[in-house]
């Protein structure tokens, strides 16, 4: 099958405007602004089926639709802060296909009346956000973006914005403040940027991932992508595949193939063909799956994974075999999570900090008191934090000892 | 708005819509913890203390109606997570658990307490905050007996670290909760404190040169949960259950916040009773929960070593001491015997006790009120009127503020009326020079110095600002002296009381005229019947002057000179002053912490202050020695009890009518609840036990016919070539009698300096921080060049009380004070 996000692995030199443009690209844009309403743009992507890229899973035609049409301007952002361990998809996107991220940003603006987007990128990230910025000087000089578009009424500038080292600022919300030039800390959620987003005002987020998608749902149609995926999740997937496999890399694959499929077809199995683990579906944010042949059968889409206890998140999906103690693994997450943690809320700073101090004992002199402690820490930590990433530590910690005692000495 | 019904922990609950789970819990008289969440502040849901479980009426998808269970009644819905009380607005059938009724709302508040210790010293023992701290309490409440954190796996920070040579931060302390931040961007308006790092090395900095530059820092201290900010003034100063506390009223500004001075016994002081710290005192109406930094650190003058002890009198040409009745003889046969020829001297130090005995006192001798500002006649008439608070003005109303700086001239009113304007008030802004409040402004007016009445009779012409005004539904306005002297604050006092006059906007609540006086009862002076004069100088010359809590030489040599050509003074206050120094008879009296009395705040509210400290030495309250002075000239007047004192004022004073001490002592309750029990909630502030006085009202309220004075057009002063216009402005800080004697201000004050147009400073050769040499009306002087950008060109302003007499507008030349041959 031909892709459909990583175009470029068939169209050579995609990232180059002619050729994006020879091969259909903005058509789909120019065709939305000057023939379709706002909402059928909506509908569309609804209709689809498109849910978002960022981990949730969230559908992205819904999302858009929630738009406060009381308040105005509107406002777009392009998650592009990929700074889940493990996860390296967008990356590609915005170097190789950069065009058709950039005309989904242009739909996903037009569909919702935003006369600005910003695209918020990692700080690592800074020669991708100048490459960007020659793309998008290529498109306001083709009169593609700029004021009065195609001889309508519409005007878009996209901007692109610069993190500084921060995993918090891939939330939506810590996102919006470092927009906003403060400090990268979640913000108390209802209301949701659909309503009350950066500067104040209604705002659409999406991934990157999730916004190159939708030039080819208009061009193509929803059902056409709606054919693609399972009926759970339609379309095709970025997988980033990472850890102890032969052959690492992003892979896009319609959702519907299993992880076998990804780990031993794509990836070329184990290194050294040792037996496989265990798996961590969403980078470190994931709880581990037990790699059994259940697992490994286990589809995957969104719903399919949650059987296994797991969420598909982000969809870095790393890979661990016999040689890699779960004990170590989790050590990792605890400092990842450890330097990320944002400080804002109590649990999550406090737990984090406790956390790593009771695995780094556990490394050097373990003790099941200390191994029991981690455990009800993690769980102590469950529930309570004000944003996501304090759950997120705990989920190597919890399922870890659950699943792999043997590692812990249990 | 709307009402909604609720049930928390089984008992039903009604509430405004939009109110938060906690505070309608805390209405229900149901406490859920809480250490992020402050009544004043906006939710921020960090610290996870106030975990309830939330449920709400099951929703049918189809009609919207609840669905019901077999009993008929609604179906709860609860989440599935614990929701935090302190984000989550009240709605119609919301069922609420919390500790008290939820073991997992319990467990859930135990954990986030034994989170909080994990990195908490427990340094409770040499903390400032032990026994007044809100993690304490909590902890005591809701915490688990025990720690399994390992205590050398704690995060070290430091530990004493001086924001600011005010506040000091303990950044093991600190929970991270960020109300002080919150406090400074959203209540102060001066966002100079932010957190640096992140995670659990998260540590609040101060962002501003010099270090937290905010003159509301102290109440940082109140609402902060633990001992992480602490004042240099109280730190270490003692444990907070040794302290006795007495209700008082700030004596700094017209605003009049409300008060608890800490006490305790000292063996270093001999036994004696001493202050250890100024605390705010709840009064929604007035400083709400808060107070200035000027306030909370300014207070040291009472204790100075200045203080009179004892009657003085001049013998051989050198102050001696004697008794009060030696004292008092002489005074009475020298004021008796120049009956005829004699003048009181007052100022608005005073308690309105004092001000009435000495009222009575003068008779038809001159009674003159020591000020240079004008207008209180005025705001007799047209002031504001009963219930009226600024906390109440938002959409719809209108503040115009005209010729000050009420940031450094009455700051609690400056922070109400910033928040007011926040509330969707139109504020206008109205200066000679830029100030702190235009940030606020719906709209700015910038006059040159001098066009004062003019602006106000723009505002009563067509303009959109006009409009604005003549439109809102309630108006106050706030006139000042910024740059202004007797002459010109009279003249603009006259055109307000007309602007609102003839806009409607007198006699009802929320409207009428505010002086912003330069002492904390000028107001109650004028309703005493004190006035101004004109030639003060002249008024004492070759008189036998009677001056109490005044200091004119050591404001203007030129009333220095009048005093030495005086027949006779007598001065009557609480410290060695320049005037004193001039006296034949000194006799010493309490400031308003030693006794008790009443002021009256700008806003004609009648406020009552009880004795904090035993009196110094010998020192008697100013109504007292009145009394006894009087007694000698054959005038009785009620030398002992303030409230018979009071009884006469409100028989012979309109205003007064219905007034009396039981009234001034009344208290209804207040919300936010803050000070009892439960600090971790509103902070260390206390409950208003004493009283929450009384507005007085104004004859335009008592429907009285009057007629006011119209604006006299002062000349405006425009200087000639090589000379600036030098007017008099108000710092908060500065070098007078009543903020000198604090030693930990002396750097907020700083040195005297004229404040240029950088282009005038340059025109003239005087970079910022240089020292020229002015001369005016016949003075001279050496002072510091400051420039400032938010000033007109060729104008200086002269800061008072900082040694440079200028008491109206004039005009100046300024030299190089080293003269380049
Ligand atoms: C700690 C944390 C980090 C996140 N990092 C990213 C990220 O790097 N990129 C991203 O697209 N979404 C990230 N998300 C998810 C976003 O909050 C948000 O859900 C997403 O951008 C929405 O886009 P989507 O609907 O297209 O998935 C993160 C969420 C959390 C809690
Ligand atoms: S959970 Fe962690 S990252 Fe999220 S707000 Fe709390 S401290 Fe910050
Ligand atoms: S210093 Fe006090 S008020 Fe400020 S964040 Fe720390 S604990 Fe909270
Ligand atoms: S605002 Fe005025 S009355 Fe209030 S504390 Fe400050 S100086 Fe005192
Ligand atoms: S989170 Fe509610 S009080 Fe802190």
């Amino acid at each position: 099958m031909a892709h459909i996000l990583l175009r470029h692995r068939d169209i050579p030199n995609l990232n180059v405007f002619e050729v994006y443009k020879k091969n259909g690209g903005f058509e789909a844009f120019k065709n939305a602004v000057k023939t379709m309403k706002p909402e059928d743009v909506i509908n569309a992507v609804k209709n689809s089926g498109l849910r978002g890229r960022g981990g949730a899973g969230f559908p992205t035609g819904m999302k858009w639709s929630f738009m406060d049409n009381k308040s105005w301007p509107h406002y777009v952002v392009a998650n592009a802060d990929e700074s889940e361990p493990g996860t390296f998809k967008d990356r590609e996107i915005m170097e190789q296909n950069p065009f058709q991220f950039l005309e989904g940003v242009a739909l996903g603006s037009y569909a919702v009346g935003a006369h600005a987007a910003y695209i918020y990128l990692r700080g690592e990230f800074w020669q991708v956000a100048a490459f960007l910025d020659e793309r998008i000087a290529e498109m306001e000089k083709a009169g593609l973006l700029g004021d009065k578009l195609f001889g309508t009424e519409y005007s878009l500038r996209i901007h692109t914005h610069l993190g500084a080292g921060a995993y918090i600022c891939g939330e939506e919300t810590a996102l919006l403040e470092s927009i906003e030039g403060k400090r990268g800390q979640p913000r108390v959620r209802p209301p949701f940027p659909p309503a009350v987003g950066l500067f104040g005002k209604p705002t659409v987020i999406n991934n990157v991932e999730t916004f190159a998608n939708v030039p080819m749902i208009l061009a193509n149609g929803a059902d056409w992508y709606k054919s693609i995926g399972t009926a759970d999740s339609a379309g095709v997937k970025i997988f980033s595949l990472s850890g102890r496999v032969k052959k690492p890399g992003n892979y896009e694959l319609p959702f519907g193939k299993t992880f076998r499929d990804l780990i031993y077809g794509e990836g070329g199995g184990i290194l050294e063909d040792r037996p496989i683990k265990a798996i961590m579906p969403a980078g470190a944010s994931s709880s581990f799956i037990v790699a059994d042949d259940k697992a490994l059968d286990t589809v995957l889409d969104y719903a399919s994974v949650r059987t296994l206890g797991a969420d598909l998140g982000s969809a870095s999906v790393i890979v661990i075999d016999d040689t890699v103690s779960v004990e170590w693994v989790v050590n990792k997450t605890l400092h990842f999570f450890k330097h990320e943690s944002c400080g804002k809320c109590t649990p999550c700073r406090e737990g984090t900090y406790w956390m790593l101090n009771v695995i780094k004992r556990i490394e050097h002199n373990r003790q099941a008191e200390d191994v029991s402690m981690l455990y009800d820490v993690a769980k102590q930590m469950q529930g309570k934090c004000l944003c996501a990433l304090g759950e997120f530590a705990t989920m190597a910690v919890t399922t870890g000892i659950e699943r792999f005692p043997a590692d812990f000495g249990r | 708005m709307a009402d909604v019904t609720l049930t928390i922990d089984n008992k039903q609950v009604t509430v405004p819509a939009g109110t938060l789970v906690v505070d309608a819990a805390k209405r229900a008289g149901l406490d859920v913890p809480v250490f992020c969440y402050h009544p004043k502040l906006e939710p921020a849901g960090m610290c996870r203390m106030c975990l309830v479980e939330i449920g709400r009426p099951m929703l049918d998808r189809a009609t919207g109606k609840p669905v019901l269970d077999e009993a008929g009644e609604a179906k709860i819905q609860f989440m599935p997570k614990l929701e935090t009380a302190c984000t989550n607005p009240v709605s119609e059938g919301m069922v609420v658990k919390t500790q008290l009724t939820s073991e997992k709302a319990r467990a859930g508040q135990k954990g986030t307490v034994e989170f909080l210790l994990t990195s908490h010293p427990l340094d409770c023992p040499v903390c400032d905050k032990g026994g007044e701290c809100a993690l304490q309490d909590l902890t005591m409440a809701h915490g688990p007996g025990q720690s399994r954190f390992l205590f050398d796996e704690k995060q070290r920070l430091a530990k004493q670290l001086p924001l600011g040579e005010l506040i000091w931060l303990d950044r093991e302390r600190c929970i991270q909760c960020a109300r002080c931040i919150r406090f400074q961007d959203d209540i102060a308006g001066e966002s100079v404190l932010g957190f640096e790092e992140r995670g659990r090395m998260m540590q609040i900095v101060s962002m501003s040169e010099p270090g937290f530059d905010s003159i509301f820092s102290g109440n940082t201290t109140d609402i902060c949960p633990v001992g992480a900010l602490t004042t240099s003034d109280f730190r270490f100063g003692a444990r907070p259950w040794e302290l006795n506390a007495a209700p008082s009223i700030c004596a700094q500004c017209p605003v009049g916040c409300n008060l608890t001075f800490n006490t305790r016994r000292e063996a270093k002081a001999d036994g004696q009773i001493v202050i250890k710290r100024v605390m705010p005192r709840q009064n929604e109406q007035v400083n709400e929960i808060w107070m200035c930094d000027k306030g909370r650190f300014a207070y040291h003058y009472v204790e100075s070593e200045k203080r009179l002890t004892r009657p003085l009198m001049r013998r051989d040409g050198k102050l001696a001491k004697v008794s009060w009745k030696a004292a008092l003889d002489l005074a009475a046969e020298k004021l008796s015997e120049h009956k005829k020829n004699s003048v009181t001297l007052v100022s608005g130090r005073l308690s309105n006790e004092d001000l009435y005995n000495l009222n009575i006192f003068a008779g038809k001798t001159e009674a003159i009120l020591y000020t240079d500002m004008g207008g209180g006649d005025l705001t007799s008439l047209v002031g504001v009127s009963d219930g009226t608070n600024i906390g109440d003005m938002g959409k719809g109303d209108a503040i115009l503020v005209i010729a000050s700086d009420l940031y450094n001239e009455a700051p609690i009113w400056w922070l109400r009326i910033k928040a007011a304007a926040e509330r969707g008030a139109t504020l206008i802004v109205a200066g000679g020079r830029a100030a702190k409040l235009d940030r606020f402004a719906t709209f700015t007016i910038r006059y040159a110095y001098g066009d004062e009445i003019k602006t106000i009779e723009d505002l009563g012409g067509k303009s959109k600002i006009a409009e604005a005004f003549r439109k809102a539904e309630n108006a106050l306005i706030f006139y000042g002296s910024d740059g202004l002297g007797l002459a010109g604050s009279t003249s603009l006092a006259a055109a307000c009381a007309n602007l609102l006059k003839e806009t409607n906007h007198i006699g009802r609540r929320n409207n009428g005229l505010v002086g912003v006086w330069p002492r904390v009862n000028d107001q109650g002076a004028w309703e005493m019947g004190f006035r101004p004069t004109a030639d003060l100088a002249e008024a004492l010359k070759g008189k036998a002057v009677y001056i109490v809590g005044a200091d004119p030489a050591g404001d203007d040599p030129a009333l220095a000179k009048a005093l030495k050509s005086a027949k006779f003074v007598v001065v009557q206050d609480i410290s060695m002053t320049a005037t004193a120094e001039l006296a034949d008879v000194i006799l010493p009296a309490q400031p308003h912490t030693e006794r008790a009395g009443t002021f009256t705040s700008g806003e004609r509210r009648v406020q009552r202050f009880y004795p904090v400290v035993p009196a110094f030495g010998e020192s008697r309250p100013d109504f007292s020695i009145t009394a006894q002075l009087a007694r000698q000239m054959g005038i009785i007047l009620e030398g002992s009890s303030l409230p018979i004192v009071f009884d006469f004022i409100a028989h012979s004073l309109p205003a007064f009518d219905g007034l009396n001490y039981d009234r001034l002592a009344e208290v209804t309750e207040q919300w936010p609840m803050v000070g009892r029990g439960d600090m971790y909630y509103g902070g260390t502030t206390y409950e208003n036990k004493d009283g929450l006085g009384a507005h007085l009202s104004s004859a335009a309220q008592r429907g009285e016919t009057f007629k006011l004075p119209a604006a006299k057009n002062v000349k405006p002063l425009r200087p000639k070539e090589g000379e600036l216009l030098a007017v008099p402005v108000t710092q908060l800080y500065d070098l007078g009698n009543t903020v000198a004697s604090a030693e930990l201000l002396a750097q907020r004050i700083g040195a005297a300096a004229i404040s240029l147009h950088p282009e005038t400073a340059g025109k003239l050769g005087a970079a910022d921080g240089e020292t020229v040499k002015i001369s005016w009306n016949g003075s001279q002087s050496e002072v510091r060049v400051r420039t400032d950008e938010g000033l007109a060109a060729g104008v200086a302003l002269v800061p008072r009380s900082f040694g440079i007499a200028l008491r109206e507008p004039m005009t100046l030349t300024v030299k190089p004070a080293k003269k380049v041959k």
